[in-house]
Parts: structure tokens; C-alpha cells; sequence
């Protein structure tokens, strides 16, 4: 009724290998960028935007990231967080090295070093999978971490150890630094979010997406078939690291601006991503948004909307409340919906697709 | 299925537009001020007992007072958990509520806010904790660091070393061990400890917690067995001091040697030792005890009419003191500021003025009841700290006692290197905002 596609020909191959073929769908994903690019600037207050949108959008990138890996390639790693503080770093190291050169690009590039890193821990991957991989993973977190509060050469010998963020310009707009508004830093994150998923969608749906997914389904089968398992894993390892770097990056020069950085990419940190993906659902990008609303966004809107709309939470209350809500969300979530928030999205359009009649 | 998930999209949906209307009523007749607390995780054994403090000194001038001059002070904690992220939240959260001060509780919180509010222009309160070059009030008009910053109480502890070995030529060969969490907060008496080092040729040792293994410091200790430190000072925070006295009990460490930096004197840390812990030694910038009007008055006007949430034995120890401290410092602000703007319903930037012009005075302490709690302190325009005077606490078995004299930091030490650090700060920062705000006489 309200989503069927009846009518809609497809009259050439690109139309039937459209990653949205439908367009209801097309229109839909219109619908959400309009909104996230006129809506929540308009009507989101600086609070909003500066404490909700921003880390969905930082988390969600970085939950894209994990689900390359994991979802797609089928390797758990408990490593995204220490993957995240190598791009921080790199980020404002290149900083301090090349001040001329626009902070954008500069995000951009220190996802290349931690790529560079993820693929370097990853070489176990070759060997090893499954939970035992995951633990060489954590071997990542621990000696990254300990890494970025050891080697005072990566946050420029500051006394107190944290990373100061400069204020950079684009246009002449500042977009990092504190005088950057929060609608600036949220139109960058968007911008960079944007243009990674597509990019993203693109890899997964294409020769590379593929032969990940084979490995994840069978990589013997896959390896028989002609798919090159070093390649396949190594080249997860590295986009996957490359998202999480940018997340990280964005995550300290957008969001937090400054401040404390050694205590940030911590493994909590890893978990919580993991949580995000695999709640959000393994093996889709959509998903990822999901996860990344449900785990990062959803404690701040109940901790200061429910105070908001008169339910009498104070402090420690309400943080106590937060802990037992999404713990029993997930549980709920994991024995109804293993499969994550998106294929309950997937079963909701079906329905609506056969609505009123279904079969 | 699609009922239920079309409620919960309804759901999220009403949550999440509440979110986007977070925005608060102003009443008329009071000033609104955002306190950082955290009553949960690994750093509320010293969180609680502060919060505590501050609210209830905050309650006992709306009771007893009714405000300050009449305008209620409006007080809410923001849970952060010592966590950054959620403690950037809570600082949106008080620009978006129009606090008059915010106090993040935090050295991590006060950093990730310092670049924010000058451009907010939102007066920071870090009562002796946060950035010690921000007592450099020329370049650090909205931070304010009173009484004395981590720098100064570095030089204390090496000057309570000298103290007690007879003199600062005594110092040479002697080994300070620091003992600290590795996180912003810990590391800050670093440069100090070491420029100090250098200066009277002492060795200096330094043994970092990481917050995951506050618990298990028991590698950690092995190496301070090993190394065999004169002095050890603790730069401790939650669930780590407790441990650090334990540890030091445990591994034979004398006990009198450990000196706590102020935050490291919670009833609680030292309690954990048990009888051993007699003699552990902290530095303190305020009394403990019930014997104070002010605290009396808490008593009175609060607790006993059941407005607290504090257990009426918990009232007057040492942090919960801190916390009265703290809260009193902010009345004192507003009080001040009222006075120079003849304002009663102050602003952040008025409050900014009353903080900077901030002078309190014996006769005004013994005022408020609270003569012998702390000592003078004043703030002006360049120095935002005061660089006051602390004591060096000891633990008695059962309560906090003071053995000695009010000390006077190493000023004159310090004090470069707050400077030199500040023009370092700001110039790493890129188009630091220029200070132009006029200065504020004493009153």
C-alpha cells in the first residue's frame, strides 16, 4: 500500500543492480538527507546538535568501520578503539607538522596511518580466527593505548598529556578549535560521513564487498573459487582501520575539541562499537546508524530528555537507569532480533510493502 | 512486529524531539549554577562525599538565607562518571541552561572545556584541581583555579620533604617517588616535580596507575619495593588512593612517607588502611571537622530536616569539607558580583568579574562562619589561582588532623612556569582569543 513497486521496469542492467532499486527508497534516502542537512540544523538547538548528532555521526562511521570487518569479512576485532586513537593522533601530529594544509584533508589522510597500523595487526588474521584472533585484536588495544600515553612525542610533550586542537579555517569559517559553531563541525561530520558510507557502499557491493563476504561464508570455498584470502583479509583490515581512524580523528578535532585524549580509546570504547554493529546488525551499513543511535545517542536522550519531559531523574539516577535500560535493551534486542535493528528495519518494509494484505 | 516497531520509532521520536527542547525557564529571582558530579563508577568513593558538600551548602544559603541576597541558587548536578565524553555533554548542557559558572570536577572535563569557554564566555570554577597554567589570568580570563593550583602543591610536597629532613640543602640524593594516574590529572605535578628535581638534586621516580588497574597496583609496587623512594606522593583520585594506602601498608612502605595530594585525603582512602594507616599524610586546603558554624548550620538547616541525602556522621569529613569549600567559593563569587553590578540576578559574565575580583578575607571567613576552615585567598586579574596556603593533613586512625602550620607554596618557582606554560598553551592553541576584558579592582 504504502511501498509497492508496481509499475517500476527495470529496463537496463545498471537499473536492476541499483544498490536502491526501489523508489520509494531512493525518495526515503532523500527524505533522511534532507532532514539531517536542513532539519536538524534548523530545529536541533546547539545542545542537541552538539551532544546527539555529532557522536551519532563520529560513532556511526566508526561502527561502519567495525562492520567491514566484522559483518562483512567475518573477523572480530575488540581493537576499533585503539584503531580510532591511531588516526587522532596522526591527525594532530599531521597537524603540527603541516598547519597550512586544510584539517579536512588532514582527517582524511590520518586514516591512511591507520590503515597502515590496522593491516600491520591484522596480519594474524592469515592464521588465525575467530575468538583467538579476536584476543590478538586486543593485544592491538592494549599496546596502541598504552602507545598514546607513553610516547610523549604524540601529543607534542604536553604536560598534562591531552591533545590541543587548533582552530582551523575553511572559507575562512572556523571548523575545529572552539570558536567553530556546533552547526559548522556538524555540517563537516555529515559531509565526511556521508561521503564515506557511499564510498563504503560502494566497496561492499562491489568485486572487493564480494570476495570479503565469501571469506566470511566459507574461506576454503572462497579460496577454491580464486579469492585471494591475503588479499581479501589484509584489504578489510585496512578499510576498516581507515573508517575507524577517521571516526577517531573526527571523534577529538570535531567533537570533543581538545581535551583529554589518553583515556578516550580505551577498550570499553572497542566493546561499545562492537555492541553497535552487532545490535545495530552484522553485514549492513544501515545498521550501522542504527547500532550507533541505539548504543551512543540513546543514553544522552534519555539522561537529559526524560528530565526534559517532567520524569523527575537526577544524576546518578538517571546514569543507574541508563545502565539497566540499554543493558536490557540489548538482551532484549540479541533473543528477539539477533540479526539487529536492521532486519527488523528489512521486516518492517517488507510489511509495509504487502500491507493491508499480507500473504 | 510492525505495531511494535512502529511504536518505538513513536517512541524515539518524542524522545528524541524532548532532546532538541531541552531548553529551560529562567525564573525571575534566581541564578542557575551547573555542577559536575559523579555518583557512579570506579571515581565515586571521592565523588560522592564532594558532591555531597556542595549541595548542601548550596541548600543550607536557599534555606537559611533564602539565596544570596534573596536570588536562589538554583543548583544541578550533571552525572559524568569522570568520563570526558559525558562530562562534554554536561557542559553543553549548563551553556544551554545559562549557568552562571560551571565546576566540571575533572582535570580531562576542565581541559576539553577551557578552549570552549572563552568563547562561550562561560566562567570555569576549578577549585585547586584542572590546568595549572590557567591561573595565568591574562591569558585565561574565564578559568579560575583558587586557592592554589597542582604546581603548587608539588612544590609543597618538596618543600614538607625538606621539611621534615632539615632543610632544602638537605634534599640532594634524596629519591620522591610520584605515584599518580595516568591520565591529565595525574601527570600535571610532572614538570614542577621535575624542574624542582633539577634545582635541589633530588631523584625523581615516577610510577603511573592507568585507571583500568587503580584496583591492582601490585606490579606497581613491586617497582617502588625496588626502587626504594625517600618520599612517595600520590596523585590519586577515586578507587586508586584507598588502594595506594593499602598497598603501602602491605608492602612495608612507612607510612608517614606517603603524602597524599589534596584529593588523595578522603576519609575513606585513609579508613581503608585500617589501624596501619595512622600517620598517612595528606595535603589538605581546608579543616575537617564539625566544628564550624557554617557546618553547624548545614547541620541544622539541612540534614536534620531531612533536605540531604548525606548521613548526618558523614558531615565535616574532609571531602565532603572540600565540597563546602567549593560551594562557598561560588556564594562568595555571586555575593561579590551582586555588589559590583548592583545587580541581583547576576550573569556569567558578572560572574566572571565577582570570580576574578574575589578576595576573602580572615574577618570575612570568621563572617560566614567559617574562621580556621581555609585561608585568606584572593584572586586579580593576572593571578587566577592565589596561590594560597594548604597543610599537611595526617590521619589519626579514625579522623583528619592537623599537626602543623599553614605552608606557603614554592610561589617563586611555580610561578614561571605557569607563565611560560600559559604563552605556550595559547600559542599552540592558533588565534587564542586575545584577552579584552577590563580588570576588576579587589574589593
Amino acid at each position: 500500500m504504502f511501498y509497492r513497486e508496481a509499475g517500476q521496469y527495470k529496463t537496463n542492467y545498471a537499473a536492476d543492480m541499483a544498490v536502491f532499486p526501489l523508489r520509494q527508497d531512493r525518495i526515503g534516502l532523500a527524505v533522511i538527507l534532507g532532514i539531517a542537512l536542513v532539519g536538524v540544523p534548523l530545529i536541533g538547538n546547539d545542545f542537541f546538535i552538539a551532544s546527539v548528532m555529532i557522536p551519532f555521526l563520529v560513532f556511526s562511521l566508526a561502527a561502519i568501520g567495525l562492520n567491514i570487518l566484522t559483518g562483512y569479512t567475518g573477523l572480530i576485532s575488540l581493537g576499533t578503539a585503539a584503531f580510532m586513537g591511531v588516526g587522532a593522533y596522526s591527525c594532530y601530529k599531521l597537524t603540527t607538522f603541516f598547519p597550512g594544509v586544510n584539517i579536512i584533508v588532514l582527517i582524511l589522510v590520518s586514516g591512511l596511518f591507520s590503515a597502515a597500523i590496522g593491516v600491520l595487526f591484522g596480519l594474524p588474521s592469515l592464521r588465525i580466527k575467530g575468538f583467538y584472533l579476536a584476543v590478538a585484536t586486543l593485544a592491538a588495544q592494549f599496546f596502541l593505548q598504552w602507545a598514546f600515553v607513553r610516547v610523549p612525542w604524540l601529543f607534542n610533550y604536553n604536560a598534562s598529556g591531552a591533545i590541543e586542537v587548533p582552530q582551523r579555517t575553511l572559507f575562512g569559517l572556523p571548523i575545529t578549535g572552539a570558536s567553530a559553531t556546533p552547526e559548522t563541525r556538524y555540517f563537516v561530520c555529515l559531509g565526511l560521513v556521508v561521503v564515506l558510507t557511499w564510498f563504503a557502499s560502494n566497496l561492499v557491493h562491489g568485486k572487493l564487498g564480494r570476495s570479503w563476504m565469501a571469506v566470511r561464508d566459507m574461506d576454503i570455498a572462497a579460496e577454491l573459487m580464486g579469492i585471494k584470502l591475503l588479499n581479501a583479509k589484509l584489504t578489510a583490515f585496512a578499510v576498516s582501520s581507515y573508517f575507524a581512524g577517521v571516526a577517531g580523528a573526527m571523534m577529538i578535532f570535531l567533537w570533543y575539541g581538545g581535551g583529554e585524549a589518553n583515556d578516550v580509546f580505551t577498550i570499553r570504547l572497542s566493546f561499545n562499537i562492537l555492541f553497535m554493529v552487532i545490535i545495530g546488525g552484522l553485514g549492513s551499513l544501515i545498521g550501522s546508524f542504527f547500532g550507533a543511535a541505539f548504543i551512543a545517542s540513546l543514553p544522552t536522550i534519555l539522561k537529559f530528555g526524560l528530565p526534559a519531559l517532567g520524569v523527575p531523574l537526577t544524576g546518578a539516577t538517571a546514569e543507574h537507569v541508563t545502565f539497566m535500560l540499554v543493558g536490557a535493551l540489548i538482551i532484549f534486542f540479541l533473543i528477539v532480533e539477533p540479526h539487529g535493528l536492521a532486519r527488523l528495519w528489512q521486516i518492517a518494509k517488507q510489511k509495509l510493502r504487502t500491507w493491508p494484505f499480507p500473504y | 512486529m510492525k505495531k511494535s516497531s512502529m511504536i518505538k520509532g513513536v517512541a524515539l521520536g518524542a524522545l528524541l524531539a524532548a532532546g532538541a527542547l531541552a531548553v529551560p525557564a529562567n525564573a525571575q529571582d534566581s541564578v542557575y549554577f551547573a555542577n559536575n558530579a559523579y555518583r557512579t563508577g570506579p571515581f565515586s568513593g571521592s565523588g560522592i562525599p564532594i558532591g555531597d558538600g556542595m549541595r548542601d551548602y548550596i541548600s543550607m544559603i536557599n534555606e537559611r538565607d533564602g539565596g544570596v541576597n534573596g536570588v536562589k541558587v538554583v543548583y544541578e548536578e550533571c552525572e559524568t562518571g569522570y568520563d570526558t565524553k559525558k562530562s562534554i555533554e554536561c557542559y553543553e548542557q549548563a551553556k544551554s541552561k545559562n549557568t552562571i559558572v560551571y565546576s566540571p570536577w575533572s582535570t580531562g572535563a576542565t581541559l576539553a572545556a577551557i578552549p570552549r569557554a572563552h568563547i562561550d564566555k562561560i566562567p570555569i570554577l576549578s577549585m585547586a584541581y584542572g590546568l595549572s597554567a590557567s591561573a595565568d589570568g591574562t591569558n585565561f580570563p574565564w578559568v579560575f583555579i583558587p586557592p592554589f593550583t597542582y604546581w603548587d602543591g608539588a612544590s609543597l610536597m618538596v618543600k614538607h620533604m625538606a621539611a621534615e629532613l632539615g632543610g632544602m640543602d638537605k634534599l640532594k640524593g634524596k629519591k620522591l617517588g610520584l605515584i599518580h594516574l595516568d591520565a591529565p590529572f595525574g601527570k600535571e605535578p610532572i614538570p614542577v616535580l621535575e624542574s624542582l628535581a633539577k634545582k635541589y638534586g633530588f631523584e625523581l621516580k615516577i610510577f603511573p596507575v592507568a585507571a583500568a588497574d587503580m584496583q591492582n597496583q601490585g606490579s606497581l609496587w613491586l617497582s617502588i619495593r625496588r626502587d626504594r623512594p625517600d618520599y612517595l606522593y600520590n596523585q590519586g583520585w577515586g578507587a586508586m588512593n584507598p588502594t595506594a594506602v593499602k598497598e603501602a601498608i602491605k608492602n612495608n612502605f612507612p607510612i608517614g612517607k606517603l603524602v597524599g595530594v589534596w584529593w588523595a585525603g578522603g576519609d575513606d582512602d585513609a579508613r581503608a588502611g585500617g589501624p596501619e594507616a595512622k600517620g598517612y599524610k595528606s595535603l589538605n586546603l581546608n579543616a575537617a571537622g564539625q566544628n564550624f558554624p557554617a557546618i553547624q548550620d548545614i547541620l541544622k538547616h539541612v540534614v536534620e530536616k531531612g533536605k540531604s541525602t548525606t548521613p548526618k556522621e558523614k558531615v565535616g569529613e574532609n571531602l565532603y569539607n572540600r565540597g563546602v569549600y567549593n560551594s562557598m567559593l561560588v556564594v562568595e563569587a555571586i555575593r561579590n558580583a551582586q555588589k559590583l553590578t548592583g545587580k541581583k540576578v547576576i550573569t556569567a559574565e558578572d560572574m566572571r568579574r565577582g570570580l576574578e575580583s574575589l578576595n576573602i578575607t580572615e574577618a570575612r571567613l570568621k563572617e560566614i562562619g567559617m574562621e580556621g576552615f581555609a585561608t585568606p585567598t584572593s584572586i586579580s586579574c593576572t593571578d587566577h589561582s592565589g596561590h594560597s596556603k594548604a597543610y599537611v593533613a595526617e590521619w589519626d586512625g579514625t579522623k583528619w588532623t592537623k599537626p602543623g602550620e599553614w605552608l606557603e607554596p614554592l610561589k617563586d618557582e611555580v610561578r614561571p612556569l605557569i607563565e611560560a606554560n600559559a604563552k605556550d598553551y595559547v600559542e599552540k592553541a592558533g588565534n587564542w582569543p586575545k584577552r579584552t576584558e577590563s580588570c576588576e579592582k579587589s574589593s
